[in-house]
């Protein structure tokens, strides 16, 4: 399989070879250069492992405590319990308890290190047609735009949808943006520090059968363990059995704190999954009677059975974002109007190195003159080596220029740190809110976003490379004609100007 | 304007003109539509019916991949009670309609699309929100300006 992407990653590269011998620009080296996978220009605030195999948060201390107390807990259970109650009562003690606890372990990990539903963040001409679309509907007036919302009805329900600046889409009714890790959620549920990542709509039954295998594993150690502490009192006396086995005390002590709260959190799960709600609705009372008489939830199937069947044993969405797949080259990028600075595309495939190698030229470069002659559309990248070889990605055959790695913090997002209790696991909901009131002051700002690296990462000021200016100008008379545009343009210029000297 | 006889010329003698995004439709909940609005940047290049016919039936395949229903509990039950191992080997019904409907799409481009001067992205690899059409401009055609309003497209068939 990597012996087949590595020879149709050279297939792109020798036909860009050929088609550009005669460049100066293109050194030899740059096309050897091995190309990057998506997950290491991945925009939000996530770690990976196992070369983009696994996800998490970037805060993982508690992932590890929970791995720990669960590990140290049922080791100790398996090496002092167990021996003793196998003999005196049955073994299928020790089997019930290694059957739940590779559940539980297995649950955990699936939890922690999958994809929660995370939405990829729009590329530039999404957000730059989405933009348009809001302006044309504000009206375009001078001054900020108030928060951006649409309204939908679903099953009779008005649900808004709100805007994300940081990921420029309007998110999907039940998706939120989560804080901590920077990347809009579908169907959010909480971020779990003890897991160590999101719950959202990939990883939500997975993280129910964690909590819930949890419970019946907590109640099962401290019940045998209670159980062999009195079997070895009656025979041997109560200190004498304590003395003989010190690490049930620890065990007791462990699972009955837990107990309380782990169990406590299924029962809460279990109601939030039997009326098909999720913890950040829940907590903000979006469909509690409480906010109107004729509030209720538009997605709940009316039963509790379909409700708990749907959310466990539904189909299982795929990850939207590519984690593995390759940077490939930019798609063709749209003309905007240009200010009398022309710029190229910037292709992704030497990205790894923090150089920034943007040249903002005012008028025909060499460079340009010498693929006056190009086509601007080439070769296509099939990526992975499994994709199909006729459709998708079109490869900018365009000099290589790339932009450098910033790696974009919202200017909203608010570390929600205070929310984390130890002893809970609180909901860390999105802040679509505070986005919203914020964002009005740093709409500048947000504009930078246009240049953070993603799939297709040139900022709206760029020219597809290779196609001749005159052309070019011609092309750009037809569209993005309101006047916003402009100011965007403006924004990513100077954008551009200022990496240019990073 | 020259006719496009298929995608390799498509991609070899035009330039982007365009893009045209078709968005999510959410006035039946999270599952995944996409409206069947007919956008105006399109009327010259292709009829209404076809563009109508495409958003429908990719619909139906999705409305196909998240039917809740005996096969996916099934699926849903065994998976759990093989604590989930069993997706090292076998894919899920989602993503084996997902195939199908990167099918559907590359053919739908041959026959349909391409020889418009038109491109249907997969919605997959825009994470689902949006279908994105690319609207192609012969490149051999110096005078037209805006690919949108020329008619002459059209007659490309």
């Amino acid at each position: 399989m990597h012996l087949g992407v590595s020879e149709s990653m050279r297939e792109c590269e020798y036909n860009q070879i050929s088609t550009r011998s005669s460049t100066p620009m293109e050194t030899p080296y740059k096309n050897r250069t091995p190309k990057k996978r998506k997950w290491e220009s991945f925009p939000g605030r996530n770690k990976f492992y196992c070369n983009g195999r696994i996800m998490m948060a970037k805060q993982t201390g508690v992932f590890y405590l929970t791995l720990a107390l669960i590990l140290v807990t049922c080791g100790l259970f398996f090496t002092f319990d167990c021996p003793f109650l196998a003999l005196q009562l049955t073994p299928v003690i020790p089997v019930i308890g290694g059957v739940l606890f590779l559940f539980v372990l297995g649950t955990l990990l699936r939890t922690s290190f999958s994809d929660p539903g995370v939405l990829p963040r729009a590329n530039a001409d999404e957000a730059a047609d989405l933009e348009r679309q809001i302006d044309v509907a504000n009206g375009s007036t001078g001054y900020r735009p108030p928060p951006r919302t649409k309204e939908v009805v679903i099953n009779g329900q008005t649900v808004k949808l709100k805007y994300c600046f940081t990921c420029k889409i309007f998110r999907p009714p039940r998706a939120s943006h989560c804080s901590l890790c920077d990347n809009c959620v579908e169907r959010f549920d909480h971020h779990c520090p003890w897991v160590g990542n999101c719950v959202g709509r990939r990883n939500y039954r997975f993280f129910y059968m964690f909590i819930l295998s949890l419970s019946f594993l907590t109640i099962f150690i401290f019940s045998f363990v209670i159980t062999h502490i009195i079997l070895r009192s009656h025979r041997f006396g109560f200190l004498s059995a304590l003395k003989d086995s010190p690490a049930s005390v620890l065990e007791v002590v462990v699972c009955f704190f837990s107990v309380w709260s782990i169990v406590g959190l299924s029962g809460f799960h279990t109601y939030l999954i039997s009326s098909n709600q999720t913890t950040n609705e829940d907590i903000k009372g979006s469909w509690s009677s409480k906010r109107g008489k004729d509030n209720y939830n538009p997605y709940s199937y009316g039963n509790i059975f379909t409700n708990c069947c749907a959310a466990l044993c539904g189909p299982l969405p795929p990850s939207l974002i590519d984690r593995r797949g390759f940077v490939r080259s930019d798609a063709p990028q749209l003309a905007p109007p240009t200010n009398g600075i022309t710029t190229y595309g910037a292709t992704q495939s030497q990205q790894g190195h923090m150089v920034s190698e943007i040249k903002i030229k005012a008028a025909a470069t060499p460079l340009l003159q010498q693929h006056s002659s190009e086509p601007v559309i080439l070769t296509t990248c099939p990526e992975n080596g499994g994709s199909m070889p006729g459709r998708g990605p079109l490869t900018l055959g365009g000099p290589c220029a790339s932009l450098p790695l910033g790696q974009p913090t919202p200017p909203t997002s608010i570390p929600s740190l205070g929310c984390h209790e130890a002893a809970d696991m609180l909901p860390i909901h999105g802040h679509g809110h505070s986005h919203n009131h914020s964002h009005p002051l740093q709409e500048p700002v947000a504009h930078h976003h246009f240049l953070t690296p993603e799939e297709v990462p040139s900022p709206p000021g760029m020219l597809p490379c290779g196609s001749p200016m005159g052309h070019n100008h011609a092309m750009q008379a037809g569209f993005y004609n309101p006047a916003s545009q402009d100011s965007l343009h403006e924004d990513s210029v100077r954008g551009l100007v200022k990496l240019s000297f990073v | 304007m020259s006719t496009f006889h298929n995608l390799q010329e498509l991609r070899h003698s035009a330039s982007l003109a365009n893009k045209v995004f078709i968005q999510r439709d959410y006035s039946e909940g999270t599952t995944c539509r996409f409206q069947t609005k007919f956008p105006s940047e399109l009327e010259s290049r292709i009829e209404r019916t076809l563009f109508e016919d495409t958003v429908k039936t990719l619909n139906n395949y999705y409305a196909e991949a998240e039917k809740i229903g005996g096969q996916s509990y099934l699926e849903g039950c065994l998976a759990c009670a093989t604590a989930y191992l069993i997706f090292l080997c076998m894919e899920t019904r989602y993503e084996k309609v997902l195939k199908k409907i990167a099918k559907y799409i590359q053919e739908q481009n041959e026959k349909v699309y391409a020889p418009r001067g038109l491109l249907v992205t997969d919605p997959i690899d825009r994470g689902m929100r949006v279908i994105e059409i690319s609207i192609y401009e012969d490149r051999g055609s110096s005078g037209s300006s805006s690919g949108s309003s020329s008619v002459s497209g059209s007659t490309a068939r």
